[in-house]
């Protein structure tokens, strides 16, 4: 009996999409506690109320390029040589540039979470907070036994709850024949799996430009944080995902929901083949009864504060691109997946003990290829409006480099540069960096 | 994690580190927070491929020779302090205004510390003398493959000749200084710190 009740009050509103409010009351109740304690916080702290972690950085670099800080650099050098421009001073340049990427990088930072101006009462994001005072460490001590000892058992059965439904839902479906009907109840089946999930997490979504949300047979992208992503878009529309195979539950998933309606999964070998891999794509979106596929062009997870560059993959299949920029607001948890430290299901565990989810997700205005614009240049455009909605940084470093090593080709860029500067050599525009 | 990053800092150490660079309390624990997440084997030291690993560095001409700056003879790992050490030198000079210790002997970022430095990134051997060979490393360095032998050569020699005035053919460190000495060396070789 008590299973059905918990069953109608989770699966029902889920299926047409009402809220009981519950999640709302818990965020409003959390933000005013965490108001009260960052007050707390700072009045208690010794050190004037400065944050040892600025979001504003530790130090304060110029903008200038390297022609202009060498120019400088030589004005004040007391013979300019002739036939050779080189000064011992030069290595400055370079020696600041250095140091100062030493001390602060736009790279690094950005494969590990974000660091907070304020404590948000969760030990993991406990930096430089010492012990405070009593009454900030009995909301702490009650925080944690609220998070792992009630909400934590609460989300995984919702969780559970969802993802069978999902499973059980999808393979029943998918003995109905091909037809309109099976359609709607596929969509159906998903987005409810996903609200209940999204349940399962405390998430409340925020969505934005709601009439631009991407339409059947186009392509949408978004930036990439964590696996949850894709239950935070899945949320308001259908999408066919686009992933690799995987084994073990994960399979099972995929498995079912293919079967009431098209995804596309590869092979990790099919992967390799950049050809069969957008062919696959395309012969997805030319289909206009076909949901639109969503990738993350970042291809890898980075920690929200910027957008790294976007491989131009999707940008070459000649259609639609629906940009879409989802920003989660840390103070209620870190959304962050640092998939070198934590595994997927440790992941969900730090998800599901957080304080909650809070999104804000924009749908921007379609974007096509212009006529005599490549798939780069594309691409850097879509991610400079996705950076720009979200207020995120809009870097061309490659996610990648959360594990591999830099090209040597920007090294080289700089180095003939420097050399244009030597002994005059003349720069053909594809050579600057 | 770096969550109990700068709980491993103790005041006592943080106190010596400020005497010994001149960096304020905040900005001591701003940079072990960073020298944290620099250390992923979390040893509490830093080694040459903890600093590789900043892309920005490693696309930098003169990374190596910077990286190298920080070990001391013959060590292939940097603690805090070492590398606090090092870092000084890029402090800006008007900073040291609060922190006059008659003492102290001379801070790390003086002028003349911050020409030290430079002329130790040519210097590779330790021999108080800039050579030939040294100078034509450091700019094959910072040139790549843009830049014919027989032209560095040509610009090494040049160099070497306008800089050298006791005729040894390599420039000593009082000969580095004379020829840089109406250089801004105080804000070029400097980085602000925020507070």
């Amino acid at each position: 009996m008590w299973i059905s009740v918990v069953l109608a009050l989770t699966v029902l509103p889920a299926m047409f999409g009402l809220s009981l409010g519950f999640t709302d009351l818990y965020i409003k109740v959390l933000v005013k506690t965490l108001e009260w304690a960052a007050l707390r916080i700072q009045r208690a702290q010794k050190v004037p109320a400065v944050p040892c972690h600025l979001p504003n950085g530790i130090i304060q670099k110029g903008d200038s390029s390297m022609e202009e800080e060498i120019v400088e650099l030589r004005r004040m050098h007391p013979h300019p040589l002739t036939g050779g421009n080189f000064t011992l001073c030069d290595t400055f340049y370079f020696c600041k540039k250095g140091i100062e990427s030493i001390v602060e990088d736009q790279v690094t930072q950005r494969f590990t979470s974000e660091e907070l101006a304020s404590w948000n009462l969760l030990t993991r994001t406990n930096n430089n907070f010492h012990y405070i005072s009593m009454r900030v460490t009995i909301i702490w001590g009650l925080g944690v036994f609220i998070r792992y000892c009630i909400l934590l058992p609460l989300r995984i059965i919702l969780a559970a709850t969802g993802l069978s439904w999902l499973v059980i839902g999808t393979t029943l479906v998918g003995i109905l024949p091909n037809s309109n009907v099976k359609d709607r109840i596929s969509d159906l089946l998903h987005i409810t799996c996903y609200r209940i999930c999204a349940r399962g997490l405390s998430a409340k979504i925020h969505y934005h430009n709601k009439e631009n949300h991407p339409k059947k047979g186009g392509i949408c992208v978004a930036n990439h944080t964590s696996p949850i992503d894709i239950v935070i878009l899945a949320n308001d529309g259908c999408y066919a995902m686009v992933g690799q195979v995987h084994g073990g539950l994960m399979g099972l998933i995929q498995r079912s929901m293919v079967r009431s309606c098209p995804h596309v999964w590869f092979e990790r070998s099919e992967m390799k083949d950049r050809h069969a891999v957008a062919k696959r794509l395309r012969d997805h979106v030319a289909d206009k009864t076909k949901q639109p596929i969503l990738i993350f062009p970042e291809g890898t997870c980075i920690n929200n504060t910027s957008v790294m560059m976007f491989k131009k993959g999707s940008f070459e299949i000649g259609k639609t691109i629906h940009p879409v920029a989802i920003k989660y607001d840390p103070q209620f948890g870190d959304a962050f997946w640092n998939s070198a430290k934590y595994s997927m299901v440790a992941y969900l565990l730090r998800m599901m003990t957080s304080w909650a989810i809070v999104c804000n997700v924009w749908y921007l205005p379609p974007m096509s290829q212009q006529d005599g614009e490549d798939a780069v240049n594309f691409a850097n455009r879509v991610k400079s409006a996705i950076a720009h909605q979200g207020g995120l940084v809009d870097l061309s470093w490659d996610g990648g480099l959360k594990r591999g090593k830099v090209k040597e080709s920007y090294k080289e860029a700089q180095q003939k540069m420097y050399s244009s500067m030597i002994v005059g050599i003349s720069l053909k525009p594809s050579d600057m960096m | 994690m770096g969550s109990r990053a700068s709980s491993l800092l103790r005041e006592e150490d943080i106190e010596e580190i400020k005497k010994e660079t001149g960096f304020s309390h905040s900005q001591i624990t701003r940079l072990y927070s960073r020298f944290h997440s620099l250390d992923k084997g979390e040893n509490g030291a830093l080694s040459r491929e903890d600093f590789q690993r900043i892309p920005e560095l490693a696309i930098n001409p003169l990374g190596d020779r910077i990286i190298n700056a920080f070990f001391p003879e013959g060590e292939d790992q940097v603690n805090f302090r070492g590398f606090m050490r090092t870092l000084a030198h890029f402090r800006p000079v008007e900073d040291n205004e609060k922190n006059k210790d008659p003492n102290s002997g001379e801070p790390l970022n003086s002028r003349n510390n911050k020409l030290l430095f430079a002329f130790r990134l040519y210097d590779l051997d330790r021999d108080d003398k800039i050579s030939r060979d040294e100078l034509l490393q450091v700019l094959r360095m910072m040139v790549g493959v843009n830049i014919s032998d027989e032209q560095l050569g040509s610009i090494a020699d040049r160099t070497i000749q306008e800089a050298d005035t006791n005729g040894d053919m390599s420039i000593s460190f009082s000969e580095f200084i004379k020829v840089l000495e109406k250089v801004d060396v105080e804000q070029k070789m400097s980085i602000r710190f925020l507070h």
